[in-house]
């Protein structure tokens, strides 16, 4: 069955680009009170919350990268996968056109700019997962190309960080990480980490799980322990708000334990931007709720 | 910076805690010149005016590989847009910057226009900041030991902005004056802007020091220490 769902995709990808969610912002709140007043990372922070103000009040992108497009669509049954992925390549060229998205997608080819957003089967990342009930749920995420540079992956057992396949070993590998992005991936961010998988899962998850709210609390003890454990070592490094030095390098640190191969051990980390910019469309078949 | 104090003011501060960041601002015009950059420090807050052009990854590796290391044969259309450069750029501003922007009617339309990662142009940035005289490099991130050098030997400064702040960083945009390039698609077209107090901070300046250095020096022995224990 088909269903007319355009505008309101358009909407989701507009309230991403433009309307920081509250979680992320009242992060970026208390960060700045921590800081030291008159400091470099107390201004940069300063200026990032006026900023998330004006693109909200204003209707305008947070950030001029746009990023990628990451959508995640829970569908139900009765619902066309088909037409869905062409509803959302038509919102997102609509949403190009109307400057909420910056034209982000090039040709590797010939290195020409495709003007839409739209890049064959690569862009936008659509990934369809089909339940029984009776709602539509999309969840999009916009993650850009500067803090998906710092992402990176490690083996386990890993040599030159010590690091076995122990938690301690995944803490080495996410620390480590944090370390060499430096101010390169606009702190304070966000890590999402994934343990398993293959090299391409292991990527696909570390980046799912930053769907997840700040401060979200893992039902598992040993993970909840892990996740803050490694969130205060890294603003430990003082590397600060846009590398500037100062208190908070991380809002937060998400983790998800996959599978695995009993040979590989991966660690995977996105890293994420302070504009952590993630919106969910529930449709109902009658009414659009925006989260 | 930004009628921030106000804003501090609506994020719940005390007042006396504002006034604490009332740090001087330096205000520099462009084209600029050596004195004037060589009175600038690492950590000075710093309101900039005047034309700068966008450049990033495409425009760096062209600028490069035609006219600085002169690796390729332009054609006569690129050697105008070269002209006109040399222009901009003698004590001018390289912004690392991928806007958006929207034409209508009355010509174009600037909406966020905040940095991108310097460091990607760290390979080329040396060399070109020396063939065109470049005196003000705007990004985020820092650079590397290459662009510190150049800094001390241009003399020149890399100012900081802030990463993602982009609808602060387009409403001092006053105006879109050019495109050149504009076959590298928008974000890597080079855009010649109008700024007027544009806010940055001195990250690396003219006498050597380069923040970005410190930190990493400084978090590196935090780590080593960390993962040891």
């Amino acid at each position: 069955m088909e269903e007319h769902l355009l505008p309101h995709l358009t909407e989701l990808i507009r309230l991403a680009a433009t309307d920081l969610p509250n979680d992320v912002e009242e992060g970026l709140k208390s960060a700045w009170k921590k800081e030291e007043p008159g400091s470099a990372a107390a201004q940069a922070l300063e200026t990032i919350l006026v900023n998330i103000e004006l693109a909200r009040k204003e209707s305008l992108p947070i950030c001029q990268d746009t990023g990628t497009l990451n959508f995640y669509v829970s569908l139900p049954s009765h619902l066309s996968a088909t037409s869905m992925a062409e509803q959302i390549k038509e919102a997102v060229r609509a949403a190009t056109d109307l400057s909420y998205l910056r034209p982000n997608v090039v040709n590797a080819l010939t290195d020409e700019n495709t003007g839409s957003n739209v890049g064959a089967d690569t862009f936008p990342f659509v990934e369809f997962s089909c339940h029984q009930d009776a709602e539509l749920i999309v969840d999009l995420l916009l993650k850009g190309g500067g803090c998906e540079n710092v992402s990176t992956q490690y083996a386990l057992p890993n040599l030159e960080l010590k690091a076995d396949r122990s938690f301690e070993g995944i803490k080495k590998c996410v620390l480590h990480a944090v370390f060499k992005a430096q101010g390169l991936g606009c702190p304070p961010g966000i890590v999402g980490v994934a343990v398993g998988g293959d090299r391409a899962i292991g990527y696909r998850e570390a980046k799912r799980v930053l769907l997840r709210r700040i401060g979200d609390r893992p039902a598992d003890t040993r993970v909840a322990n892990l996740k803050e454990k490694i969130r205060k070592m890294a603003n430990n490094l003082n590397i600060g708000p846009m590398g500037f030095g100062g208190k908070t390098t991380l809002l937060d640190v998400h983790i998800t334990f996959l599978h695995r191969h009993p040979a590989s051990y991966f660690v995977s980390v996105s890293y994420s931007c302070w504009a952590l910019r993630r919106r969910r469309l529930i449709w109902d078949g009658r009414k659009a709720t925006f989260l | 910076m930004l009628g921030l104090k106000k804003a501090s003011a609506d994020l719940g501060r005390e007042k006396s805690d504002v006034s604490l960041r009332e740090k001087p601002m330096k205000k520099v015009t462009l084209p600029t010149d050596e004195k004037s950059v060589k009175s600038l420090e690492v950590g000075d807050y710093v309101l900039l005016s005047g034309l700068i052009i966008t450049a990033r990854d495409r425009a760096h590796k062209w600028m490069y590989e035609n006219f600085v290391n002169q690796e390729k044969i332009p054609t006569a259309e690129d050697v105008m847009v070269y002209e006109r450069l040399k222009t901009l750029l003698a004590d001018g501003a390289i912004y690392h910057c991928g806007p958006i922007i929207k034409e209508n009617q009355s010509g174009w339309e600037i909406i966020s226009a905040g940095p991108t990662t310097s460091e990607r142009e760290e390979p080329y940035e040396a060399a070109i900041m020396r063939h065109f005289r470049v005196r003000v490099v705007l990004g985020k991130g820092g650079m590397g030991e290459n662009t510190r050098k150049a800094c001390q030997e241009v003399p020149a400064v890399y100012l900081h902005a802030v990463g993602g702040a982009a609808v602060v960083a387009a409403k001092r945009v006053k105006r879109v004056v050019e495109v050149l390039k504009p076959e590298f698609g928008m974000p890597e077209s080079i855009w010649v802007l109008e700024i007027q107090d544009f806010p940055c901070v001195v990250t690396m300046d003219a006498w050597g020091f380069n923040l970005h250095e410190e930190v990493l020096r400084r978090s590196e022995g935090l780590f080593q220490h960390m993962i040891s224990l």
